[in-house]
């Protein structure tokens, strides 16, 4: 029998008395325990339950959610590419798992390899001069670049007078978070009807207040922007910094780079660009490039190579921002990446760059018919297509990409960017087969008639999933966060 | 005429890359493009990449896994070692169930639940993993994970004062070293002021002078092994008018009253010993509890219970509105992409040693940490703070300089702890020492007959 | 879209009805449909001074957040309690119990600024 069903929750099936583990038990004398810690606790209400059945529950539960093993998921913005097994086999070394950062440094000469390693690969493919992978997340990367930027203009004598952020209205909902996080104010640039920054606007803005720019290329529209080094070259003038969201590496790997763009500093997100799985929504790791004049700022300690090329932490570093995290960064995820790096290695390096921007204009030009792009420009990995003409019929963007569960895909990504009504952005990644887009684009435009001729009915899409749309709006105004063991017997009354 | 299409010069084969001669050909023609370099026009030409990558040449899947073993054999490996470092990063015992679920495609391989339809498994582990992580600390709610103990304590620092709207922050001189530094990370980007309150006997004085504050934060226990007095915390936080934050170990909670039972505002922790691997350092897995009134001010995600149209039960992620992707920068903080996957790692580890295996870890490693103490002292280390109560680590003074008689017990296949001296030099002769369920009585005999001759040289 | 007659608009989508010196607020059926859902209403508390055009608080659905922007300036006399156990009063009837804040008005010639009906519904169709 295989069927999808909803599973009750691990603490709905627990029975007093079971254990899910042969957990080691010490053996050394017994304790006194008030003595040896003072007051103890009565119990922790964890579930108890055997060993098979636990692994059922999460199963089953796996079974009810879709991965990119699952299927296509050409989530805009997000990069949902392969992740390879060698990545999973070579992170589990025992060498790398056990691990501990605190351990002498000449024990641990091969995790700073690792670091190092992948820190040279990532310096020769975005073209700047230093690399830090301390921080733990893209968003973490983005402010960290922020703080090293503030840390900069305040070894100016500059960290007061400037004050503000400038973030193009495109812009990822963390670019302002980050700036916030930094204590700038944040204003935002218009994107002009090419797509394009907004020049003029970006002029009228630009002054000695400025702390940083911070801009997405290819920006969110999945559009190269042609103008950068003009962009970067009017921001230096009023002694600004520019920062290059790098959620959209993928587009350039191998083919440009953006510390030749003229960009300051950049972060990476090592989950999209370089397939360290996104796990659910994380874990991510934040690598940020940054030119020579950013680097006294970054967070120690560092890792650096010697004079003879090994590396070393370097401890000294009286103008670092601090640490931005724990330790040394996501140090398995690193292992991770340096796999697919090589796997890739000089010679196929630009392979993702390429085939992702050719399986994006594919997209684009197969759904030319039913959902026109936001812009008619050739496109980079991704594409923003709108469907703002369906709305009229009473079918938002949301109704399509929900349909499309229906057939077996993942949605991609709705009304991101902000700018443009209806967004629908696609991006499928270097790693689908032609056959799996046509798929996907044969479904979409069968969803577009259907829009047209049942639209009433795509509104109670999906059909097939174990569950129906939910009511958001009771989730937040009842909010029901944990289990408790009242809430078993509400939900079933 | 035909045209001749050019492909990608020297592509090799890479099984990443699906596309045959065939599909180029055809998706160009499709697109209405004469080769892939068409497709990239609007990139400047003096901006493209000429000339050869200065990077290693590619590697099949043997080599690599030849590679990065190589590399891994240059670490260290402590599960070769009888492993006595902790200091925020534990070595517990890691059920074997949880590599078996982690590792599942549906859960490695998805993203955040944007959809919730498609994401009800991993929806639902979230709410499992909120319920657990609630219960352990003691708190009313808990969110989806942040990124690792430091970070969420700073979050939640800063939280606490923002909803006091203050702009000075009470850090106890006991939390572990490193989240005080990034707690002054974050609150020097932020303007916001962090004074210090001192240690005495290895604990902090809750009744240092600290005027008005907006957090105070404590570590349970805290750096140094030692059991706080939360109750004095609470105690010291009321009157300066701010809330009380306290990063707690979670094992120990597993025996020790929770944080919460003292009033705690917001609860925080490294989640890494609950199924973790250390790994270096990452990733490891941020906690972050608090009282219900404050769901509005909570960094990170939530995950909510609703039904559908038909009334089927599902999850969702809720109180959206706090997040950045719709704030933007009045958002409660910049995090997007959190631990999700090490946070489904800790529930299959809440499931798997349930309410017994996580008091018979802590009692284990209480037990433990006892006879490690006693046998320690009697190889001639000389227990610090002995009036203090401590879970599973404690500071031992050894009359000489601790990382070289680190080095010399390595040598003997012992890591006896941490040399606090690389921490702060004026604690030179200081040695942390973690004693987890999974050391032997063996192990600690061991440690302290190298001890024992280490020091008497 | 209900675009009663007697009151006076903001192009931000807010109401005002006048008794003597007190303006009710408001925002209009049209906001509370483009908004969705209200779950959560944000509300200053009484005794605050605004001027006109200040944003005065934040009304949020599941997927948005709109900063409320007062018509005039004066004083906040009184915000609408109900709202917090029942913001969906804001779709439900947007111009009677759904109203957010009472504030005494300064300077009622800033009336004069704001769009009657007619005007109101017209920015609607562009």
């Amino acid at each position: 029998m295989i069927t999808k069903t909803q599973e009750p929750l691990i603490f709905e099936k627990s029975v007093s008395g079971r254990i899910g583990c042969n957990l080691p038990v010490a053996d050394t004398p017994e304790v006194d325990l008030s003595e040896a810690v003072g007051p103890v606790r009565k119990e922790v209400v964890w579930p108890e339950i055997g060993e098979l059945d636990m692994l059922r529950h999460f199963t089953n539960l796996s079974r009810i959610n879709y991965g990119i093993e699952v299927g296509f998921y050409p989530l805009g913005s997000c990069t949902m590419k392969y992740n390879p097994k060698i990545n999973e086999r070579t992170a589990g070394l025992s060498g790398f798992t056990n691990t501990h950062p605190m351990q002498p440094e000449a024990t641990a000469k091969g995790f700073l390899e690792v670091y190092a390693s992948c820190m040279d690969i990532l310096r020769e493919l975005t073209g700047f001069d230093e690399i830090t992978m301390q921080p733990v997340a893209g968003a973490h990367g983005e402010m960290t670049c922020l703080m090293i930027i503030k840390a900069y203009h305040e070894s100016h004598g500059e960290g007061e007078k400037r004050k503000y952020v400038l973030c193009p209205d495109s812009a990822h909902g963390t670019n302002p978070a980050s700036a916030a996080r930094c204590g700038y104010d944040v204003k935002t640039i218009p994107t002009g009807a090419d797509g394009n920054t907004d020049i003029a606007a970006l002029k009228a803005m630009l002054n000695d207040e400025v702390a940083a720019f911070m801009v997405t290329n290819p920006s969110t529209l999945g559009l190269f922007e042609p103008n950068i080094s003009e962009i970067c070259r009017l921001v230096h003038e009023v002694g600004g910094q520019v920062f290059c969201d790098g959620a959209n590496m993928n587009a350039m790997v191998g083919t440009t780079r953006p510390g030749d763009h003229g960009f300051d500093c950049m972060h990476l997100n090592l989950h999209k660009t370089f397939s360290t799985p996104h796990g659910g929504g994380g874990p991510g790791c934040g690598a940020i490039g940054l030119k020579s004049h950013l680097e006294p700022f970054i967070p120690g300690p560092a890792i650096k190579r010697g004079e003879d090329g090994e590396p070393y932490l370097d401890r000294n570093r009286p103008l670092s921002v601090g640490r931005v995290s724990g330790f040394f960064g996501q140090s398995l995820m690193a292992v991770r990446a340096l796999t697919y790096l090589l796997a890739y290695g000089k010679q196929g390096m630009s392979a993702i760059s390429r085939y992702s921007v050719l399986n994006a204009n594919y997209v684009k030009a197969r759904l030319k018919g039913v959902l026109p792009a936001a812009h008619d420009r050739p496109c980079m990995h991704e594409c923003v297509l709108t469907a703002k003409e369906y709305k009229k019929l009473g079918v938002r963007a949301l109704d399509l990409s929900k349909r499309l569960i229906d057939y077996g895909f993942h949605p991609p990504t709705n009304y991101f960017p902000l700018i443009v009504p209806e967004a629908f952005m696609i991006e499928p990644t270097e790693t689908e087969t032609k056959e799996t887009l046509d798929k996907f684009c044969d479904a979409l435009i069968a969803i577009c008639e259907e829009a047209r001729s049942e639209p009433d009915k795509l509104h109670d899409a999906p059909f097939t999933a174990i569950v129906g749309r939910l009511d958001e709006a009771a989730a937040v105004k009842n909010l029901d966060v944990r289990w408790t063991p009242a809430s078993t017997a509400d939900v079933a009354g | 005429m035909t045209r001749k299409i050019a492909f990608l010069a020297g592509h090799p084969a890479m099984t990443y890359v699906p596309h045959t001669e065939d599909d180029v050909r055809s998706m160009l023609a499709t697109i209405g493009a004469m080769s892939i370099d068409d497709l990239f026009i609007e990139i400047p030409d003096d901006l493209k990449l000429k000339g050869e990558l200065n990077i290693p040449d590619q590697m099949d899947e043997h080599q690599l896994l030849g590679h990065l073993r190589m590399l891994s054999e240059r670490n260290l490996d402590l599960s070769r070692v009888a492993c006595f470092l902790g200091a925020g990063m534990y070595d517990r015992y890691i059920p074997a169930s949880i590599g078996a679920v982690i590792s599942r495609g549906e859960f490695l391989t998805s993203y955040t639940p944007y959809q919730p339809e498609v994401s009800q498994g991993y929806l639902q582990t979230i709410y499992e993993f909120q319920t657990g992580i609630a219960e352990l600390y003691g708190c009313e709610i808990a969110n989806a994970s942040m990124y690792d103990g430091p970070t969420s304590l700073a979050e939640a620092a800063i939280m606490g004062a923002s909803l006091q709207k203050s702009n000075r922050i009470a850090v106890s001189a006991c939390v572990h070293p490193h989240y005080r530094e990034v707690i002054h990370t974050y609150c020097w980007a932020l303007g916001m002021e962090v004074v210090e309150m001192p240690e005495r006997d290895g604990a902090t004085d809750w009744n240092a002078e600290i005027g008005e504050v907006g957090a105070v934060v404590a570590q349970y226990p805290n750096f140094f092994g030692v059991i706080e007095d939360l109750k004095a915390v609470r105690e010291a936080a009321d009157p300066a008018g701010a809330k009380m934050v306290v990063s707690a170990d979670p094992t120990a909670c597993g025996i020790l009253p929770p944080p919460g039972s003292f009033g705690a505002d917001i609860v925080t922790g490294e989640g890494q010993p609950l199924g973790i691997p250390m790994g270096f350092g990452g990733p490891v897995l941020g906690l972050f509890a608090c009282k219900r009134e404050y769901a509005r001010f909570i960094p990170g995600r939530i995950v909510g219970r609703a039904k559908d149209a038909q009334g089927r039960l599902g999850y969702t992620m809720t109180l959206r509105t706090r997040e950045q992707d719709i704030r933007r920068e009045k958002a409660t903080s910049n995090i997007c992409t959190n631990e999700a996957l090490m946070a489904l790692a800790s529930t299959v580890y809440m499931a798997a040693v349930g309410k017994n295996g996580i008091r018979s870890v802590a009692e284990s490693s209480v037990r433990n940490a006892q006879y490690t103490i006693d046998q320690l002292e009697k190889a001639g280390a000389k227990r610090k703070y002995p009036n203090q109560k401590v879970f599973c680590e404690f500071v031992v003074d050894l009359g000489r300089p601790a990382g070289p008689v680190r080095d010399a017990l390595l040598d003997r296949g012992v890591l006896a702890g941490l040399p606090l001296g690389e921490v702060d030099p004026r604690r030179e002769n200081e040695l942390l020492v973690a004693v987890t369920e999974v050391r032997t009585k063996e192990q600690i005999d061991s440690f302290a007959t190298a001890m024992k001759e280490v020091l008497a040289r | 879209m209900a675009v009663p007659g007697d009151l006076k608009y903001t192009k931000s989508h807010e109401w005002v009805r006048v008794d003597g010196d007190v303006a009710t607020i408001g925002i209009t059926d049209h906001a509370q449909s483009e908004l969705g859902d209200v779950v959560f209403v944000d509300l200053p508390t009484p005794g605050r001074m605004l001027s006109a055009g200040d944003s005065f608080g934040t009304v949020e659905s599941v997927k948005t957040v709109s900063d409320l922007y007062s018509p005039v300036g004066g004083e906040v006399t009184e915000v609408n309690e109900t709202l917090g156990a029942r913001p969906e009063q804001v779709n439900e009837a947007p111009y009677e119990g759904g109203w957010l804040v009472r504030v005494r008005m300064a300077d009622d010639g800033e009336l004069g600024g704001l769009m009657d009906a007619n005007a109101y519904e017209s920015t609607l169709e562009g």
